[in-house]
């Protein structure tokens, strides 16, 4: 009974026909120095993109660098939420938490309006921001740590509620804690990297008073974003192709397997919380370096959301994918705010952004139903010496003569590519 | 690794390079016309020949040398590995296994056999920390199976597959497998992020015996496919291939020839003998009696939670207690 049903190949479901996943194969097939040649110019090309002013990329009701630098912490974000949920399966719908305490954690140290402020004291402002973003990511990370223990024994719906009041009680406490955080005052003159001050800008480019477009401070925080989320992708890929990253995806995929295999799934599910944690407050320290000021209604449970959405809308588990996620997130409300025709079409823009929720909303529904793994799904790699063997493959599909070529493969398979839905059939089992 | 001309460096359609190269189409015009014969998609799950990777792996000696179990296991034939001291388990008002003992010895095939409902597979979780027993205890290998965690009881050297499989099916046959080794590994997040020595080592090793380990069980050549696009049959051996994997002393099979028909079943035994001869001690479950009598050691025969026989396979089948808990007493016996 069961077992007939679990095992009979679940519909073959194509796995390499997309678009994306041509794309996918032609860059896998690339030689290193080939895939340099490629992807460094494509960042510099990103990078500038505020610079070069495209007319219909830029948006027009705020300043294009600044939705940039935007988009740079959410990508971030979404990077450090997909090891949680992507990666390990972990459903977080406390992340802004996470973002919070990073953000404050550099609010409190260097504000003047802190209790804690370090900045009258020995530290000194123009080395302050750098300083405290060590300690805002081990402070999330131990927050991470603090609040997986007890909770990771939870599974599925269970952790999700559990970490969604996460999430509110970081919100009221900084609204609360007046006597420390202001409450919903806020704290004001947080702490930035000082860097280039010239007469014109004597705080330096990053301060919030470099407005002169294009190169403003949002455009140099879109840069110094992106500089660490090339850092954290290495980080986070290294740990992808590791015994590490297939924990998770095993935990993921099935826990009590995992565990029957000899994974700690504990552990790494531990790992993973307080390495998305980390993630997460690190953009916090991003975004209050960026806006000079933290108040508690810019961490709502609404920011867990659209997190989450960057994440499903990108595709759990594929690390670039939730940054494009990320981008269509920031970037499209951006795009229509301001904008009154759009290729000589008259439009309320204002009115289009202002509704955001409620086409973000329809668009994970449509998402759900029509590609439910995300606009640009996983293919994991989880091997880290693997190159060998996927050359073989390579090779073997493109060796006509041989009994093992790809045609053989088709013709002994069900040609059956009705199931889209990955793992439909087995998935439940772990989930009890 | 950067030849620009070698084959391996394309596998999508020739249509998909023009269509992403046209920022620099120049890099791979050259080998577009070796692309055009190979079907849009499905161009991973090709079988791949393992020898042409790891030249060592063409030699079936070798590939069992690999993957054998500890010579100690060798060395201690016939010695108990696991031993059930009068395990007894009960759920609420239930008793599914009543005073049950019996030892598993090193370098042995041991059948566990018994009708529908008689215990056998909460025995196999009692032995494999899924339940822990109301009382008695569990003895593995010299040392108490207490209240340690399950992916412990992996580490000490029980592996188990499942009745119903459950791989990880978004994962290739070969990541299927390393997630195996990984229980010998000790590498952690520091490790993997600066990828120190031995990260590096124990990747390289895990792939090497990944790669093995499926040559072993003779799927070898699907390496790549992902696991949920295997045949049936191929599941089953690559759940056999991920418990070995994790280098167990003891190996539980539970069900394993579900579903499959006489040629698989007759396959499935020869594996089954493979897996004892390079070292390993394995415990079987199965319902197939021809399976079970064909291959097993010793038999050991659970009804009702009781064992109500142990023995020789033929002994077994010759056991009247036996026979009457598979086929019925008759009537007029029982008035």
């Amino acid at each position: 009974m069961t077992t007939t049903t679990a095992s009979v190949p679940a519909g073959k479901n194509r796995p390499y026909s997309g678009t994306g996943d041509r794309l996918r194969l032609w860059w896998d097939a690339q030689a290193r120095p080939t895939q340099w040649l490629i992807g460094v110019p494509f960042i510099v090309f990103i990078a500038f993109l505020p610079v070069l002013r495209i007319p219909v990329l830029t948006t027009v009701g705020t300043d294009f660098g600044g939705v940039m630098a935007q988009f740079g912490m959410i990508a971030l974000v979404a990077i450090g939420l997909n090891v949680v949920v992507g990666s390990a399966g972990l459903l977080d719908l406390g992340y802004v938490g996470f973002y919070a305490i990073g953000a404050y954690t550099v609010a409190l140290l260097t504000s003047p309006d802190s209790p804690w402020n370090l900045t009258d004291q020995w530290l000194s402002q123009r080395w302050a921001w750098l300083f405290c973003v060590p300690i805002a990511i081990a402070i999330t990370a131990i927050s991470g740590l603090i609040l997986g223990s007890p909770t990771l024994r939870l599974r599925g719906d269970y952790l999700a509620i559990v970490t969604l009041g996460f999430g509110e009680i970081v919100r009221l406490l900084a609204d609360n804690l007046t006597t420390i955080t202001q409450g919903g005052r806020g704290l004001q003159g947080v702490a930035f990297p000082y860097f280039g001050g010239t007469d014109k800008n004597p705080d330096g480019v990053f301060s919030a008073g470099n407005s002169d477009a294009p190169w403003n401070s949002g455009l140099w925080w879109f840069w110094l974003s992106i500089v660490l989320i090339v850092i954290v992708l290495l980080v986070v890929g290294n740990l992808e192709r590791s015994r590490v990253g297939r924990a998770w995806i095993a935990i993921r995929e099935d826990e009590d397997a995992a565990e029957i295999m000899g994974v700690p799934t504990f552990k790494f599910k531990l790992w993973a919380f307080m390495i998305g944690a980390a993630i997460g407050g690190l953009s916090g320290a991003l975004y209050a370096g960026q806006v000079q000021f933290v108040v508690p209604t810019n961490f709502n449970v609404i920011n867990s959301m659209f997190f989450l959405c960057a994440v499903v809308l990108g595709g759990q588990g594929n690390k670039l994918g939730v940054i494009l996620g990320a981008f269509i997130i920031v970037y499209l409300p951006n795009f229509f705010q301001g904008r009154t025709s759009l290729f000589g079409i008259p439009i309320d823009g204002n009115d289009i952004a202002g509704y955001k929720y409620l086409f973000f909303g329809i668009a994970l529904i449509v998402l759900m139903i029509f590609r439910p793994q995300g606009l640009f799904p996983a293919r994991q790699k989880l091997l880290a010496y693997s190159r060998g063997l996927y050359q073989a493959a390579r090779r073997a599909a493109l060796g006509g003569d041989r009994a093992t070529s790809a045609a053989a493969v088709l013709a002994d398979g069900p040609a059956d590519a009705s199931s889209d839905v990955p793992g439909a059939g087995t998935k439940d089992g772990g989930d009890r | 690794m950067s030849e620009p001309n070698s084959p391996d460096s394309l596998r999508a359609g020739a249509e998909s390079n023009e269509q992403f190269l046209s920022p620099d189409g120049s890099i791979s015009t050259s080998e577009d016309s070796r692309e055009q014969d190979l079907p849009d998609g499905e161009v991973i799950e090709v079988d791949v020949d393992l020898a042409s990777v790891n030249p060592d792996l063409a030699d079936a000696g070798t590939v069992a040398e690999i993957v054998a179990a500890d010579r100690e296991i060798r060395a201690e034939v016939g010695a108990p590995l696991l031993e059930m001291k009068s395990v007894t388990m009960q759920f609420g008002g239930l008793t599914a296994l009543d005073d049950v003992s019996f030892t598993i010895n090193r370098g042995e095939i041991l059948g566990l056999i018994g009708p529908n409902g008689a215990g056998k597979t909460t025995a196999f979780n009692a032995m494999t920390g899924v339940y822990r027993p109301s009382s008695g205890s569990v003895e593995f290998d010299g040392r108490a199976l207490g209240s340690i965690k399950r992916n412990e009881i992996t580490r000490r050297g029980i592996a188990r597959t499942f009745q119903n499989i459950r791989l990880f099916s978004d994962m290739t046959a070969l990541e299927n497998v390393v997630v195996g080794t990984d229980a010998r590994h000790r590498t952690s997040v520091p490790g993997a992020i600066l990828r120190l020595p031995r990260h590096r080592r124990e990747e390289k090793d895990a792939i090497d015996r990944g790669m093995a380990l499926l040559e072993f069980v003779g799927i070898g050549s699907r390496a790549t496919h992902q696991a949920r696009n295997l045949p049936y049959g191929d599941q089953r051996r690559l759940e056999i291939a991920r418990a070995l994997a994790t280098e167990p002393k003891l190996l539980c099979l539970d069900e394993p020839a579900a579903g499959f028909n006489p040629a698989e079943k007759e396959q499935l035994q020869d594996l089954i003998r493979k897996i004892r001869d390079d070292g390993f001690t394995v415990l079987l479950i199965e319902h197939d009696m021809r399976l079970v009598m064909g291959v097993t050691d010793r038999i050991v025969v659970l009804e009702f939670g009781r064992k109500i026989a142990e023995g020789l396979p033929q002994e077994i089948a010759q056991n009247p207690a036996v026979i009457a808990a598979y086929l019925g007493v008759p009537d007029d016996a029982t008035a």
